[in-house]
């Protein structure tokens, strides 16, 4: 394929859903990556989901993206964490087999209509002016797109450490891609500086499981996808242990030796995923820390110490992992290292993550700054939806913050950028208690319907559940009791004489939908699934409600856009300081606006005049 | 569009002030306090009544439709007496209407602008008359910071972060070493909020003298001239003067701008000895609105002389400049002698105390607290009973903050994330 309308650079996770999204869209899409056979590969630890990760791969699937059902199928241990706590903050998570993760990942991209794979090097854009119009391989040879997606991770300068010696690299074992980070220096963008860390691999054969507490996964697994039904792997246990005063000791001993105490790196590293030098400088007085020891797949013996990354040198690396208990013969199979790599500031790409400055161009993945699996392969698919309709000539699509976890991070990486590698938390989404793991699909598939990326066996089942809900939910509105009524169940009720539907009383905690079928058999027939989610709608409806209507002032102003010509210099009556505050971080909309410190309602006012104005010029 | 309302006439005492209400169910609010929708932009003489039903003022009421008002939407405009008490209790009650919320600054502006019912000229001369407002505040929010009660805004909003850090610590790590049951320190430091919150909202009565006006009281022995520096000071004959002792028998009060500064003049009975009873009468006046004034002086004689406590910031001056001769801190009514001096003393004085304004000091302010207060109220309920869901305990927090954004200053995710981080070691 020498043109096509979509091209993905890099075969992570990323470039996976971008790639594939683009096709489902129909788009002719080539994916072209270094090697073909590293099509998925998890660089860092064997597991997926977790909280707002979690959310995110659910929003992903509900798009009828790939990493929801392929680590469903991949898992070998799963985990709804908070299960305890309420449904909005519940996050699914699955420990996955690397092997089967990759396979299956790419047996979903080998058998995509529209999707060429290209195993090559892509040595230059092709460029004319400041549009983007397909990529120069390192052959020579030419692939044409109307829209290039680079979904490269770590590879702008990206290098190794491991203790004193470092090396320049994207992964362990990769060279990077120093061609085409020529080009991206070019490019002018503006460059940030990051860090991120692994922790040495272990040989599971030489652990001694015997006296680590294990860690199974839950008794009724719960899947990523809308999809799947139940895990297809055999499921396994993760071993915990915990670092002691003498792992303590031999790392602070040797803090001089690791690369990061030792001045080497400068960029900066998440806060959320401290390297073990840095955890025990920073928490002192903490004797102990834990370790998760997570299987890297079923028929592998390699072992992810979680807890423990690190960039000290090797035999130091294996003197502390010996100290710990079920450690102390433990055979390191591969080194930690860190890597510190150039990011490019998501505030020069808009909401549909195109560079703003040239025209064709995305970015996605840990090259906007983000860190995990889940990150990317959102960004990914918000990428290769957009290129799509890039190259198709229509708007751009937003996600907003009030519809998704998704929209929460494209905001939050093109307005304030980022200081740490990006990560979901749950805390981010101020409409978290409308933003659910469990409501993805209600939330987003009638948007991938519309945007033309979701498979007709989605939308079937889709559809499907949509109306047996909201027969369900009718049925629940249409029913009303009065407090004695409920009473005569054996559920204790306010004697206020206020009558309330079947679904308002859903929503005090002590009445579960038993009860209600005991008020009424009409409620027999309605399905699990359906009372499961019914359920989970009501015992939020209150706070559900009063979101809207933050949420619906917070639409409001994402969608009065300041097209990317706005002009925010020469204002009148904008400060200085405002002007090139606002120049520099050029918000997408007034929402965005309104957080820009030091923005003031009377400014925002002179921005929505001037965008006024210039609406009322462009329709005359 | 959200239905807005707001006092669109200064506030403090006036013969008339305007309510505003405007958006999609403005006439809905008219409905509701005053009846039937009256023709538009026709003035009609109503009753407003609270829910109740009881009436709260008789008011012209006048209704714009929506392609004839300022705002671009429909707009229901009560012309209430000018009570503060009054407009307090509309406010109060269309508080009380579901879906309406009161204005931001410049909101109305705002939805005349979305509306395109202004040009940009109009909003830029109004953006300037905004900016000065703003730029005003501005100065008053590092004043209050500067304050002790802009300390006290400043360990709310630590709290704050530290009580959502808490709870968001158990939502967004559990995998991770971070405390199990956070609840007792959440109760401790959202109790310390709301106590003080209560407190400052309770305070907001007194803050609200500011904006209607100081009151100095001049009181003295009689025939010292107090009713002639009064008229000086006026400008004009607003108190009845003559050579007899005890001419004034009751309180009199002018208005007057000094330095920008809204000022009561009180001019008050001398204090003596006597048997008449009306005189009697008026010295237990003087003596009751002096010491309730918020600043009082002294014309020719000792507060003790008086019965009068003197407190921090009172003046004691010499009366009679002209026959006394130039005392350093003598004044004559009669004369103007000493009296620009004792005006700037008096600003002077006035504005030491108006630098020291608290943080809740308006209406927004107010309704903003006890927003915080519901809130927060809220969470406390909320992790004491078994089926503690710090999900929407979290939700309560979140909102308790937006609600006091205001006054503690904006908190986001970010400080929260901070304060997780410097806590915990995160990282499994």
């Amino acid at each position: 394929m020498k043109h096509c309308d979509v091209i993905v650079v890099g075969g992570g996770h990323a470039g996976c859903d971008a790639a594939h999204a683009a096709a489902r869209m129909g788009a002719r899409t080539a994916l072209i990556t270094l090697s073909a056979s590293s099509i998925g590969v998890m660089s860092c630890n064997p597991a997926i989901g977790g909280l707002g990760k979690g959310h995110l791969v659910r929003e992903i699937d509900a798009l009828d993206g790939l990493m929801g059902r392929v680590a469903d199928k991949a898992g070998i241990q799963f985990r709804l964490l908070n299960r305890r706590k309420g449904p909005a903050v519940q996050g699914p998570r699955a420990q996955a087999d690397r092997k089967i993760y990759q396979r299956e990942m790419a047996a979903e991209l080998n058998t995509a209509e529209n999707l060429q794979i290209i195993e090559a090097e892509v040595a230059d854009l092709i460029m004319q002016g400041t549009v983007v119009s397909g990529v120069v391989l390192s052959d020579g040879s030419e692939v044409n797109a109307a829209a290039v997606i680079i979904t490269t991770g770590t590879f702008l300068r990206g290098r190794i450490h491991i203790g004193d010696v470092s090396q320049d690299g994207g992964r362990i074992g990769e060279p990077p891609s120093i061609k085409l980070s020529k080009r991206f220096e070019a490019l002018d963008l503006p460059l940030g500086r990051l860090k991120t860390g692994t922790p040495p691999r272990l040989d599971g054969r030489t652990i001694d499981w015997s006296g680590l507490t294990m860690q199974p996964g839950d008794d009724n697994p719960v899947m990523f996808s809308f999809l799947s039904k139940a895990a297809s792997a055999r499921q396994v246990s993760c071993g915990i242990t915990h670092t002691n005063e003498q792992t303590h000791e031999i790392i602070e001993q040797n803090l001089s030796r690791s690369a990061m105490y030792g001045g080497l790196i400068e960029g900066i590293g998440p806060r959320y995923c401290p390297s073990i030098e840095d955890k025990i400088v920073r928490f002192k007085d903490k004797l102990s820390h834990q370790v998760f020891l997570e299987p890297e797949g079923l028929d592998d013996h390699t072992i992810y110490p979680n807890g423990i990354s690190t960039s000290l040198p090797v035999t130091v690396q294996q003197a502390y992992v010996n100290s710990i208990v079920g450690l102390t013969r433990a055979k390191i199979i591969q080194p930690g290292y860190a890597i510190e790599y150039d990011y490019i500031d998501p505030r020069a790409l808009d909401i549909s993550l195109s560079v703003r400055d040239i025209s064709g161009l995305y970015l996605a993945g840990q090259i906007n700054g983000t860190t995990g699996y889940e990150e990317a392969a959102a960004q990914g698919l918000v990428a290769g939806i957009n290129a799509v309709r890039f190259a198709r000539d229509q708007d751009p699509t937003v996600f907003s913050r009030t519809e998704s976890y998704i929209g929460v991070m494209i905001d939050d990486l093109t307005c304030r950028g980022v200081t740490e590698p990006y990560r979901m938390f749950t805390s981010r989404a101020e409409f978290r208690l409308s933003l659910r793991a469990d409501n993805a699909d209600q939330r987003l598939t009638e948007k991938g319907i519309e945007l033309g990326c979701v498979s007709e066996l989605r939308k079937t089942v889709f559809n499907n559940k949509m109306e047996r809900l909201s027969a369900a939910r009718g049925v629940l509105q249409g029913k009303t009791f009065t407090p004695k009524q409920v009473s005569e169940v054996g559920v204790e009720m306010n004697q206020d004489g206020a009558r309330r539907s079947a679904f308002q009383l859903l929503s005090f905690p002590n009445v579960s939908f038993k009860d209600i079928v005991d008020l009424d058999e009409a409620f027999m027939p309605i399905d699990a699934e359906c009372r499961d989610q019914l359920e989970r709608d009501a015992l939020y409806a209150n706070y559900v409600e009063r979101q809207k209507r933050d949420a619906a002032v917070l639409k409001r102003d994402e969608l009065l856009i300041l097209p990317d010509e706005f002009d925010f210099v020469g204002i009148q009556g904008l400060s200085n300081e405002l002007q090139s505050k606002l120049s520099q971080n050029r918000p997408s909309n007034i929402a965005q606006a309104a957080k820009i410190d030091g923005m003031t309602p009377a400014g925002l006012m002179l921005l929505l005049a001037k965008l006024r104005q210039a609406q009322r010029l462009r329709k005359v | 569009m959200e239905t807005i309302f707001a006092l669109c006439t200064a506030p403090g005492k006036a013969g008339v002030a305007v309510v505003r209400v405007s958006g999609p169910l403005a006439w809905d609010a008219c409905i509701k306090l005053c009846g039937p929708v009256p023709e538009p932009r026709k003035l009609s003489l109503r009753v407003i009544r609270d829910h109740r039903g009881k009436p709260l003022d008789e008011a012209l009421v006048v209704c714009f439709e929506q392609e004839k008002s300022f705002t671009g939407e429909n707009i229901c405009e009560f012309q209430l007496h000018g009570s503060t008490a009054v407009v307090a209790a509309v406010l109060f009650e269309l508080g009380n209407c579901t879906g309406l919320k009161i204005a931001e600054a410049g909101e109305f502006t705002r939805q005349a602008l979305e509306n395109g019912r202004l040009d940009l000229a109009q909003v830029e001369g109004l953006a300037d008359l905004i900016e000065a407002e703003t730029e005003v505040q501005r100065q008053q929010a590092q004043r209050v910071l500067a304050g002790s009660i802009g300390q006290l805004a400043k360990t709310w909003r630590v709290d704050l972060i530290k009580a959502a850090a808490l709870l968001e610590a158990t939502i967004d790590f559990v995998d991770e070493d971070v405390p199990v049951d956070v609840v007792p320190e959440v109760v401790t430091l959202v109790q310390k909020t709301l106590t003080a919150l209560k407190s400052e909202v309770a305070g907001v009565t007194i803050a609200e003298r500011l904006r209607e006006g100081f009151e100095v009281a001049i009181v003295g022995p009689p025939n010292v001239g107090k009713s002639t520096l009064l008229n000086a000071l006026a400008g004009r004959d607003a108190a009845i003067t003559s050579e007899y002792a005890g001419t004034t028998r009751d309180v009199v009060e002018v208005r007057m701008d000094i330095d920008g500064l809204p000022v009561v003049i009180i001019d008050t009975a001398g204090i003596r000895d006597t048997s008449e009873p009306i005189e009697q009468i008026g010295i237990s006046r003087a003596k009751q609105r002096a010491s309730l004034a918020d600043m009082r002086i002294f014309l020719g004689a000792d507060a003790k002389n008086l019965g009068i406590e003197k407190r921090k910031g009172d003046l004691s001056i010499k009366p009679k400049a002209d026959f006394a001769n130039l005392y350093h801190d003598a004044v004559s009514g009669l004369t103007g002698l000493g009296v620009e001096r004792l005006v700037a003393r008096v600003a002077a004085e006035l504005k030491e105390r108006y630098s020291a304004v608290g943080c809740l000091s308006r209406d927004r302010h107010k309704l903003a607290g006890q927003l915080g207060i519901q809130h927060l109220s809220v969470v406390l309920e909320l992790v004491s009973t078994d089926e503690f869901g710090p999900d929407i305990a979290a939700e309560e927090i979140r909102s308790a903050i937006i609600a006091l954004q205001r006054l503690v200053g904006s908190i986001d995710v970010e400080d929260v994330l901070d304060d997780i981080f410097s806590s915990f070691c995160i990282g499994k």
